[in-house]
């Protein structure tokens, strides 16, 4: 045996402050070593840290008696001013095991663009990225705001902020818009006002909110997106404060549960009511509840559909038939069962209706290569899911070096 | 999918001397493309690959911490979550698999475990077998 006494390269031990670059350098020689340099990819949902941002983000607040209020919350700094996180969000690092989870704080040397964009270029680097739809992180669970109002005015000076401030440093950077669904006329503006700016690809309601979305006043905003080829995503989060969730007394529990439970309500509430059936074009994706509901939800609405059909008379398909015509991002993508999960790729179409998200740098993200070993997928399924189906959904160019090797997505 | 290995199997390498390696801490080495870490836990030193069974993490760049369990009274009433004295996981920082630094395997699933690297100490330094 040969025997080398050379000293070796020494790795750090992981911590909050270390450089994302280092955290994901695993996930770079992943992505080398399955040449997925040679995919196009697409992360549909990243939520690069905004904390450290909202200061300047109050900055674009329209209403100036509401924007000077905003800074006299964190001793004059503004920090957290006005949000109404739940406790949970504090729980996302399992107690410190995971310090990526409560938020990169790495030093950031290059000041000639926003952090996040600096943040967001590792990712891209590290992940295989060719581009990343950036998520707002600090506003999933706005809809549950108690000032109504404030809703609309810090949604409103986000999607400026991002804009403005974020998108125009770095094309591959896109972004799905927030929508103050709580309140109707202002999410028309927020259409109207965004519709066409560079980089912004959709629009998306937070799906923590107790609003049902087959209400009649939510059919103009709808005509709208459809109109406009414009995505809409319902995007989960978790809800620690209702009923059911409330008994739930370990976050694993919450998490596990919430997460999937406001896009059952929500995705429900969309078939039974024939929206797909309304707004035929209008392309819907299903944002960060994993998959494992899906199939659940199709099986569930099938059976009682078929029993109780005088109570959905717009549909003219089974609501499974219709699920399988949205979209949804894989993220975090349940493999303790590859059968299951195969047979849920089968139930939803995955290879045109799958879309790859890491939902970096959440404690639960999801690397390319997730999607690259399932033994199940075929090459054309990996690059539809990895990238192209995005490609489809949101209009996105493929740049030319991947295109003798593009698959044909269905239409 | 397994990545590849850049150096040739079976090699042994050098870690550290011994008392560079304090008890309950470890050092994690990269050679040729290879990351093993190497725990000194109450006078014995592990080596695992530097290579979570979950998504190819770099579980020994995590934190260690000890185990924890939930205790019950007599009655089978919970009394809270608490630390076991002496056990000792070692945690990926990527999404929190946490896994025996003794044993490699993991806390909740046994069968799901961290490849493992033969150590050998010689004159005061440690040695690592590169894996096979």
């Amino acid at each position: 045996m040969s025997s080398s006494r050379r000293e070796p390269k020494v790795l750090p031990v992981i911590n909050d402050r270390t450089d994302s670059n280092a955290i994901l350098a695993r996930a770079r020689r992943q992505a080398s070593t399955r040449k997925l340099d040679n995919y196009f990819i697409v992360d549909v949902d990243s939520h690069i840290g905004d904390g450290a941002a909202w200061p300047e983000i109050l900055q674009m607040i329209e209403n100036e008696a509401v924007r000077e209020a905003a800074f006299s919350f964190g001793g004059g700094t503004g920090r957290g001013a006005f949000l109404n996180d739940t406790p949970g969000l504090q729980w996302q690092s399992v107690g410190g095991r995971i310090p990526h989870g409560a938020g990169l704080k790495e030093p950031v040397e290059d000041k000639s663009v926003p952090r996040e964009v600096a943040l967001s270029r590792k990712a891209i680097e590290s992940l295989a990225l060719d581009y990343q739809v950036f998520f707002p992180n600090a506003l999933l669970f706005l809809g549950m705001h108690p000032v109504r109002e404030m809703e609309v005015e810090l949604s409103t000076a986000y999607n400026r902020w991002i804009v403005e401030q974020v998108l125009p440093h770095e094309p591959r950077m896109k972004a799905m818009l927030y929508l103050p669904f709580n309140t109707l006329a202002a999410a028309e503006a927020m259409v109207k006002r965004f519709l066409g700016a560079p980089g912004v690809v959709g629009f998306l309601v937070t799906s923590t909110r107790y609003q049902p979305v087959h209400a009649n006043e939510y059919m103009r905003l709808y005509a709208m997106l459809e109109e406009a080829d414009m995505p809409i995503g319902f995007h989960a989060h978790h809800n620690w404060n209702n009923e059911y969730t409330r008994q739930l007394n370990r976050f694993i529990s919450m998490h596990a549960i919430s997460f999937v439970l406001s896009n059952l309500v929500h995705m429900t509430n969309w078939i039974i009511n024939g929206l797909p059936e309304r707004f035929p074009k209008l392309k819907v994706m299903w944002i960060e509840s994993g998959l494992a509901w899906v199939p659940f939800l199709m099986q569930r609405l099938d059976n009682e559909y078929l029993m109780r059909v005088s109570e959905a008379p717009l549909l003219k398909r089974l609501p499974s038939d219709y699920m399988r015509d949205m979209f949804y991002t894989m993220q975090p993508m349940e493999t303790s069962n590859l059968k299951l999960l195969e047979g849920t790729f089968d139930a939803i179409r995955a290879e045109t209706q799958l879309l790859y998200a890491s939902d970096w740098p959440h404690w639960d993200f999801d690397v390319p290569a997730r999607v690259f070993d399932l033994p199940f997928l075929d090459d054309r399924s990996k690059r539809n899911i990895l990238g192209l189906n995005a490609a489809r959904l949101f209009n996105l160019e493929v740049p030319e070096r991947y295109r003798s090797r593009d698959s044909v997505a269905a239409e | 999918m397994v990545d590849q290995l850049q150096v040739k199997p079976g090699r042994e390498v050098f870690v550290a001397r011994e008392a560079d390696i304090p008890d309950g801490e470890r050092k994690v080495i990269e050679v040729d493309g290879v990351e093993i870490g190497v725990f000194h836990v109450d006078r014995t030193f592990y080596a695992w690959r530097n290579d979570c069974p979950h998504q190819g993490g770099p579980v020994c760049q995590g934190r260690l911490m000890k185990r924890v369990e939930e205790r019950l009274d007599g009655e089978r009433r919970s009394l809270g979550i608490h630390y076991v004295d002496g056990a000792l996981n070692i945690i990926c920082p990527w999404h929190g698999y946490e896994f025996d630094v003794r044993t490699g395997r993991h806390a909740g699933q046994a069968s799901l475990r961290l490849a493992g690297c033969p150590v050998r100490l010689r004159d005061g330094e440690i040695y690592v077998v590169l894996p096979a």
